[in-house]
């Protein structure tokens, strides 16, 4: 006779406390744990292994450059004797000019985004969604193609006006260049570019609010209006942001487009109509073929702090993310 | 404050198809009336038609006529929004947004109409409304937190001080209880009590017991037939429905032959 105290239940776990009777183990099940495991663990050993690379190989010239890497502008590593570079004009090049890019697409792509879910006539938004779709699909060098042949020109004239009447702005002060060749025009095509990552991230987000959060805000006598700024942008925050960093990655990373619009040259400039700056994807596609001395491994390291700066802007926004999180 | 709504002839269309035919009605400021029926029978559809709230699906449209007192609320000039602004409502779910705090959450639609809401006056419309919704003391010290965190009951009755916080005429309930526990119901169906006394309210439920606890009308609708569209069968006394129903598919309904 079994007393109360000895019912199953308590029988059923042993002086160890949680441990789980062990069920059948099936093949399948196995092979596919495993597999999914040695995914995850690939990508965290491909990600240390670049790292490794960067950091490794970049040691050399950075024990033998003469200047200080971080504050120097110029880039003079093509030697074996005294090697002179710094990355302060690069990084201050690339952050530049990926700012840009962002500040100019992210609100036209939430734009882009919320008239394709709760503006357009159905038709309208299955055909610019595909549009969408494509341009993200579009090679970068194509872009840089479009940029100098016609953006650079067509931009001219509103660089012009840009001048005359923002002048005072730093920003926006002459003489202009010439060619167009400017951050300005490459903030511009790298804007375009990351434009559709924005767009279909924000359009998926914004698909997915629930319709009872957008009928709360309309029976409370929301407008249309009133509703997206009410229910739907609040709830799209983490994808719109996601969506951005996606873009602010490739803006950060993006070498062709950059390469083939800006006239570079290594200095830090604000002045974003005239011709100057580089970025550090550029500069090492364009500096790679000409590498002497301590040339390559000082570009690696141009590289490493790409890749830093790309990490810290990705945790950044992560962070911004997750503060509000009990509010999503 | 309260206004008396007043239905003649109203149909119902999704695209061609009829959903709700010919009804109907008047609903008495400073009482609840309850729909009753089985699913499908239009209950909750031609609640919606009431605060326009169906426009939102695509497709749906009505036809004839709601007055709210003298205003005719399908009138060409009449905005839909304002309709809204008057007409409140909650749903079988409750449905804080989730980005806001419980605070910004009951000030939510009265910033819509009132841009300029003074703190200190926020402040008071914030406890007038938990308070009206009798969930003041329950969250008077967390405030700031996220409404979402709240018991599901706590939710709706959140969602009740959002929509009382607007300052309705009416307030239209679609099934608010269907999503809670017993504990729960009995605090929303206390707190119909005490809103009947400043509003206009109307409450589709699945409960017959509820539509007998709480309401002083009771309306019954039905399907003629599968496809067909739904109808108000018997408007009344929830008294008397629930014991002298003069149409036989009441009776049935209620005495649970069928549904």
């Amino acid at each position: 006779m079994i007393s109360k105290e000895d019912s199953p239940t308590t029988t059923r776990a042993p002086e160890g406390g949680a441990r789980v009777p062990k069920g059948k183990r099936r093949a399948g099940d196995v092979i596919f744990a495993g597999g999914a495991q040695g995914s995850g663990i690939l990508i965290l050993a491909i990600l240390a292994g670049v790292a490794a690379f960067l950091v490794i190989q970049s040691f050399d010239s950075l024990m033998a450059n003469t200047a200080n890497f971080f504050t120097t502008s110029e880039w003079d590593p093509n030697v074996r004797e005294e090697p002179a570079f710094g990355v302060a004009a690069l990084a201050f090049g690339t952050v530049l000019a990926a700012a840009i890019a962002l500040l100019i697409a992210t609100p036209v792509a939430i734009g882009i985004a919320l008239f394709i879910v709760y503006y357009a006539p159905r038709r309208v938004a299955a055909v610019l969604g595909y549009v969408v779709d494509l341009l993200a699909a579009i090679p970068s060098v194509v872009y840089g193609l479009w940029g100098i042949g016609w953006l650079v020109v067509e931009l001219g004239p509103f660089y012009q006006i840009l001048e005359e009447y923002l002048g005072f702005i730093p920003l926006f002060a002459g003489p202009i260049s010439t060619t167009g060749r400017t951050m300005l025009s490459a903030g511009i095509v790298l804007a375009v570019m990351i434009l559709p990552i924005i767009t279909a991230m924000s359009r998926d987000v914004f698909q997915q609010v629930p319709q009872a959060h957008r009928e709360a805000a309309l029976a409370l006598g929301a407008t249309r209006w009133e509703m997206i700024r009410m229910a739907v942008i609040p709830f799209g925050r983490p994808g719109i942001i996601g969506g951005a960093m996606l873009g602010l990655g490739r803006a950060l990373g993006e070498t062709m487009a950059v390469a083939m619009i800006l006239s570079p040259s290594l200095v830090i400039s604000w002045f974003l109509l005239q011709s100057g700056n580089q970025t550090i994807a550029a500069h090492i596609a364009l500096q790679y073929p000409e590498a002497t001395g301590y040339g390559v491994s000082a570009l690696i390291a141009a590289g490493l702090v790409l890749f830093a700066i790309t990490l810290v802007v990705n945790m950044a926004a992560r962070f911004v993310v997750s503060r509000r999180k009990e509010f999503s | 404050m309260a206004k008396r709504i007043d239905v003649s002839g109203l149909h119902v269309y999704y695209g061609d198809f009829l959903a709700v035919e010919d009804v109907s009605m008047t609903i008495e400021p400073r009482s609840v009336t309850a729909f009753i029926g089985s699913s499908g029978c239009g209950k909750s559809t031609f609640l919606r038609t009431l605060n326009r709230m169906h426009e939102v699906t695509p497709g749906a449209r009505v036809q004839g006529k709601v007055m709210l007192d003298d205003q005719d609320i399908y009138a060409p000039d009449v905005d839909p929004v304002a309709v809204r602004r008057e007409i409140g409502m909650v749903f079988q779910r409750p449905n804080p947004f989730p980005t806001m705090s419980i605070y910004d959450n009951v000030i939510a639609g009265a910033k819509l109409n009132n841009k300029r809401l003074s703190k200190s006056e926020a402040d008071d419309l914030v406890e007038r409304s938990l308070r009206g919704a009798n969930l003041w003391d329950e969250v008077k010290d967390r405030l700031g937190k996220p409404g979402a965190g709240l018991s599901g009951g706590q939710q709706q009755r959140l969602c009740i001080a959002r929509a009382i916080a607007v300052e309705p005429a009416v307030l239209l309930m679609d099934e608010p209880c269907s999503a809670l526990d017993p504990i729960s119901t009995l605090a929303i169906e206390d707190l119909i009590s005490k809103l009947k006394e400043s509003y206009t309210i109307v409450i589709v439920t699945h409960n017959m017991q509820q539509a007998a606890r709480v309401s002083d009308v009771t309306a019954f609708f039905n399907l003629a037939g599968t496809g067909k569209p739904g109808k108000l069968i018997e408007m009344g006394e929830t008294n008397k429905i629930f014991t002298k129903p003069e149409k036989k598919e009441t009776e049935n309904y209620i005495t649970g032959r069928f549904g």
